[in-house]
């Protein structure tokens, strides 16, 4: 590729935009706390989605407690497990994957990539980050409430999410559907933004398909965001409605403890449309990004061009478009026409092509390049075997025949940490490592980050591997205790408790990596502003830490794409995106 | 002139046609929709956004008028008026989206008028859109009034399914709420377009940023938008 321009004849087309006005923080509380620059914003968002994941992570030790020694721990009563699994889930995915990806990667990257000097509406950005600490609040005052957080899973199926029977029916339900209101509008007032960005405020000579892939993947994640939130947005609207005011949208007519509900007419299966129509582009918010920042860390330590970058870009909007197609593949044990199931599977089953795509051109970069073991590699690899290994199962999940009786079991529970838990974690904390010396200006301490390299990535492997082997044997997912049943052998417990035991192990590991970053930022050595060699603009500004502002006086001028490493001929390995092509002899 | 002219002419010949020249946008640098500002962007990826939230809403509610097992009430009926006599049926929101769709109107000549920077007549022209919007909110907030006495409830209502009195509250005021925020911002602008706050470069007070007068017609977007919406409601629910 090179240094291709564009525009005809002359290099560096014209400025479109007029440079932004930025606003200038007058005290501590302006540049620190309510501030309008999208890097701060960014590591507000970042740490809070990581100190509520921290509460997810606890759950699923006290979940795994339970599972591994049954009966040992008496104040887990079967409520309690399930609130645990429901909030578990719901933490994860909403309010630490979706928030720091997005909101903390797409603050901190996007303008920094494009070229601009802060998001395009920096105060509605801001707002984003205060409304999504209002929901992460309420959320968390779930917790305190008479009756405790809802236990209805973090599917919340009506009708028992919101009928007696059900742990948290009273409060928990209602925080939870607030919460994840209130997450919504924010998102909404971040996502705009990260939208506009990319499309109108890149500048001079960054065409779109010039752009690093890790924009392209939060991109891309961020419209499916802006789509596939309004159908949870509504579905909780009414699921609230029900709870609150008694209306029917979701409850069909009951009988309940003996009782005929003054309930009837409602649709619980539009419910699980609108969720899963949500749902599993859910899957691809937090899964894109991934990929995209997955991409940008396998060129930058292999020290090679991305392989096929078009391809990878066209795949990454083939599979964010077909996401929303595909969605009741969660359904096929619902009851719905069997029509759709065959529809459905076939749409899922066609998704796996522009996802094997990327994973064929991610090994082809790899291949015969000069690979660097550094920590960001080493995640970046982990990242790629877990989510094959969670891809080929969600083929198997994929098809009717098959999903039906691995339905509501672990082999599902292992699936989908496979695929959306432990790869994209993986990712993130690839990312950290990566970006951490831009962040900070420090380098990370090696020995703990391999070492927690190490831990979680065999950790999870011993962890969800196993899980596949209990789901076919049985064992169903979200039970307190399966007690003592013919077709779960004695070996089975064992292997309940050995999963258990490293799952604390791997939790402690984390405890490292908290450890690592916060010393680290006093400790590390000193880095300069582009330890890794990588072409990208964010590693291109004039200071490390950046500037309010990013780029000093001059915005910088993008001549080639984001990948161009040993180049043929280039007196480095890497030639960043700003530096003007030489003149050739004609 | 005649230069000036010419080079006009070259360009465009030169500009490529068609679907082509969206490509060409988007394969350049600096913003994929070309002339449109940052502002104007987003609020038409909000409304896209929008336009999904409204959507649902009205496949939920059709969805559960299928699913209900009770009949489900005449609306020509419920929402009749009794005027000189007579039942006169849907006259009240007859009137309603008369008054709506002329709101668009003299919104219309707001954004025009703002362009020429005449402040006075766009700022009147924004108070008479706002105007129209609160007249609306009135009426609705009237005919919910003479629902709720007739006994209609979101849970129940005295002539058929649940479901009618759910989804009609659901779904009016969601849109009556999006009216409501379009009246507030519309008093809002018109009082900085009255004062001459983009004339002077006046500084916001919440974003410590200067406006322009193209906010007016991000404003008319958004409310034009509200309008269509209604259109689609008073289809769906009303008529059918
Ligand atoms: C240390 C890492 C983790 C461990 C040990 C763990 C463990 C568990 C366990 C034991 C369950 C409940 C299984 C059941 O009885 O149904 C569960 C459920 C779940 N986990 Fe994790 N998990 C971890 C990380 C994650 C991550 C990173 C995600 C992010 C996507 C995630 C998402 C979920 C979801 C969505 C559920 C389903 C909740 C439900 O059934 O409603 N987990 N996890
Ligand atoms: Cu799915």
């Amino acid at each position: 590729m090179g240094d291709v321009l564009i525009g005809r004849g002359d290099a560096i087309p014209p400025a479109e935009v007029v440079d932004v006005e930025l606003y200038h923080p007058h005290s501590w509380i302006t540049k620190y706390v309510f501030s309008q620059d999208a890097k701060v914003i960014a590591l507000q968002y970042s740490l809070t989605a990581l100190a509520i994941g921290l509460v997810a992570l606890v759950l699923s030790w006290l979940m795994r407690l339970q599972l591994g020694f049954p009966g040992v721990f008496s104040f887990i009563d079967p409520s309690q497990y399930l609130q645990y699994i429901t909030m578990h889930g719901m933490i994860m995915v909403i309010y630490l994957l979706t928030a720091l990806f997005l909101g903390g990667f797409g603050n901190y990257l996007i303008p920094l990539m494009v070229g601009a000097r802060d998001m395009v509406f920096p105060y509605v950005n801001m707002l984003s980050y205060w409304v999504y600490l209002l929901a992460v609040l309420v959320l968390v005052a779930s917790f305190f409430v008479p009756g405790g957080p809802t236990g209805a899973g973090w599917t919340l199926y009506p009708p028992q999410a919101i009928l007696p029977g059900t742990p948290g029916h009273e409060w928990g339900i209602i925080l939870m559907l607030v919460s994840l209101i209130i997450f919504i509008i924010g998102f909404t007032m971040g996502g705009l933004n990260y939208v506009v960005t990319v499309l109108q405020a890149r500048t001079r000579g960054m065409t779109l398909m010039r752009m690093p892939l890790t924009v392209w993947g939060i991109f891309t994640a961020t419209v499916l965001a802006l789509l596939a939130f309004p159908a949870l947005f509504v579905a909780c609207v009414m699921m609230l409605f029900d709870r609150v005011l008694g209306t029917s949208f979701f409850i069909p007519a009951l009988v309940s403890m003996g009782e005929q509900l003054k309930y009837g007419g409602g649709s619980p299966i539009l419910f699980q449309h609108l969720f899963w129509f949500f749902g599993h582009p859910e899957v691809y918010i937090v899964a894109l990004p991934a990929f995209g920042i997955v991409s940008d860390l396998i060129a930058t330590h292999a020290r090679r061009n991305i392989f096929g970058y078009r391809m990878m870009v066209w795949a990454i909007v083939a599979i964010g478009a077909l996401s929303f197609v595909v969605w009741a593949h969660h359904m096929y044990v619902s009851g719905m026409n069997p029509w759709f199931g065959f529809f459905f599977a076939t749409t899922t089953l066609v998704i796996a092509v522009p996802t094997a795509i990327k994973v064929y051109n991610w090994v082809l970069t790899l291949w015969r390049g000069d690979i660097h073991l550094t920590v960001p590699m080493l995640f970046a690899l982990a990242f790629i075997v877990t989510f094959v290994n969670g891809g080929l199962t969600g083929l198997f999940l994929g098809n009717v025949v098959v999903d039906v009786p691995l339905s509501d079991t672990m082999f599902v529970v292992a699936h989908f940490h496979m695929v959306m838990g432990v790869a994209p974690i993986l990712v993130i904390f690839g990312a950290i490592y990566h970006w951490y010396p831009k962040i900070t200006g420090r380098m990370w301490n090696e020995a703990l980050a391999k070492f927690h390299f190490w831990i979680t990535f065999l950790g999870a492997y011993a962890i969800f591997f196993p899980m596949h082997y209990l789901g076919l044997l049985g064992m169903p997912r979200r039970y307190h205790d399966i007690g003592q049943t013919s077709f779960i052998p004695e070996s089975a417990h064992t292997l309940n408790a050995f999963i258990s035991i490293v799952a604390l192990i791997v939790g402690v590991a984390q405890m490292v990596f908290l450890f690592n970053m916060f010393w680290s930022l006093r400790h590390g050595r000193k880095a300069d502003g582009n330890p890794w060699r990588a072409t990208t603009l964010e590693w291109q500004t004039p200071e490390t830490p950046p500037g309010h502002g990013n780029w000093g006086k001059e915005l910088p001028v993008v001549y080639r794409w984001a990948y161009d490493y040993n180049v043929p001929g280039a007196d480095q390995d890497f030639i960043p995106q700003n530096q003007p092509p030489t003149p050739r002899p004609a | 002139m005649a230069e000036v002219a010419l080079r006009k002419t070259q360009d465009a010949a030169a500009r490529p046609r068609h679907w082509r020249v969206v490509a060409s946008d988007w394969a350049s640098d600096q913003t994929a929709f070309k002339n449109v500002s940052w502002g104007k962007a987003m609020m038409w990826i909000f409304l896209l956004s929008d336009t999904f939230v409204f959507s649902i809403f009205l496949l939920s509610y059709m969805t559960v008028r299928m699913s209900t097992t009770q009949t489900w009430p005449n609306p020509s009926q419920v929402f009749a008026l009794h005027i000189g006599g007579q039942d006169i049926p849907l006259i009240l929101i007859a009137i309603m989206t008369f008054v709506l769709i002329t709101s668009s109107g003299t919104m219309a000549m707001a954004v025009n008028y703002g362009y020429r920077r005449d402040r006075k007549k766009t700022a009147v022209l924004m108070l008479v859109t706002a105007a129209l919007g609160a007249t609306f909110v009135g009426m609705q907030a009237f005919e919910w009034t003479k629902l709720i006495m007739e006994g209609v409830r979101p849970w129940g209502n005295p002539w058929g399914a649940p479901q009618f009195g759910s989804s009609f509250f659901m779904i009016t005021g969601f849109h009556g709420t999006h009216v409501t925020f379009g009246v507030i911002f519309l008093l809002i602008i018109a009082r900085k377009v009255w004062r001459g706050d983009f004339d002077t470069g006046r500084a916001g007070f919440f974003t410590s940023r200067r406006g322009r007068y193209e906010i007016v017609e991000i404003m008319g977007l958004y409310w034009h938008f509200v309008d269509l919406v209604w259109v689609f409601i008073f289809a769906f629910f009303y008529l059918w």
